[in-house]
């Protein structure tokens, strides 16, 4: 899978976006990211075609099975849309 | 000061401008939120030119039409979800109460059935509801609207939703 790396000054936590380009949800989980200076990778899985985008969907569905978006990665903590106070407690 | 419209394309805000009027003439609202709902409306226009039909923005769509015909938008959750959320999946429609602040501005659970966001919708198991005894002498079926649940009596479903403007494939029959 592509994933996308984003660099940041907070490398304390490993942490990975499932996301669609298209969502206003996800988008706002990428600027709270950002807005937080973490270090995270992430995959627009609507970009993926073919295998790829069933691997990251299955990937996806492994993590949180709903299958739904955003779906985030922090160390062994899934958070599942956008939860800003779960997020902020996650990385610190 | 550059308006918020100069960064979308004219398509995008002239299906901003013509949802916004149907909402509004429907009862519904769209986002206050302008530049949220317009990248939004720009989110349908990538689905339409992806698809070939406004899948919702916040799913992972098939792209096959019948899998995901209860996903496009308005998707068949709209209602319920505004019902108790005061928001769709998306927040791209919003009830007054969460537009006054009376309702938390945050992400929703996921409402469509496990079952569709694996294998996606099929046509089948909605229009071949089984017609009971009772309803077997009506002059005429009668056909529900799946996105804003407008009836009406005959003999197929129209083609164009007359309220909410949704197509003939997202009605169901009812009785």
């Amino acid at each position: 899978m592509n994933y996308t790396a984003v660099a940041g000054t907070n490398k304390k936590h490993e942490i990975t976006l499932y996301a669609l380009s298209t969502c206003g949800w996800c988008r706002k989980t990428k600027e709270l990211l950002d807005s937080q200076q973490v270090e995270y990778r992430y995959v627009h899985v609507d970009q993926c075609q073919g295998d790829e985008r069933t691997e990251a969907s299955a990937k996806v569905r492994e993590l949180n099975p709903r299958g739904s978006y955003p779906t985030l990665q922090i160390d062994n903590e899934v958070v599942v849309g956008f939860d800003e106070e779960r997020i902020l407690e996650l990385i610190q | 000061m550059n308006s918020p419209n100069e960064q979308f394309p004219p398509e995008v805000v002239k299906l901003y401008e013509r949802l916004n009027r149907e909402a509004k003439e429907g009862g519904y609202n769209l986002n206050p939120d302008r530049e949220f709902t317009l990248r939004l409306v720009e989110a349908l226009k990538t689905n339409e030119k992806r698809y070939g039909y406004q899948a919702c923005p916040c799913r992972l769509a098939f792209g096959e039409k019948q899998k995901d015909l209860d996903i496009i938008c308005p998707c068949d959750y709209r209602d319920p979800d505004l019902d108790q959320y005061g928001t769709c999946y998306c927040s791209l429609y919003v009830s007054e109460d969460w537009i006054a602040g009376k309702l938390p501005h945050k992400s929703i659970p996921e409402r469509r059935p496990e079952k569709l966001m694996s294998e996606g919708y099929s046509t089948t198991h909605s229009t071949t509801r089984p017609l009971d005894r009772s309803t077997a002498s009506l002059s005429y079926p009668v056909w529900r609207c799946k996105v804003c649940g407008y009836l009406c009596a005959r003999d197929e479903a129209p083609g164009v939703c007359p309220v909410c403007k949704a197509k003939k494939d997202r009605f169901e029959r009812f009785l």
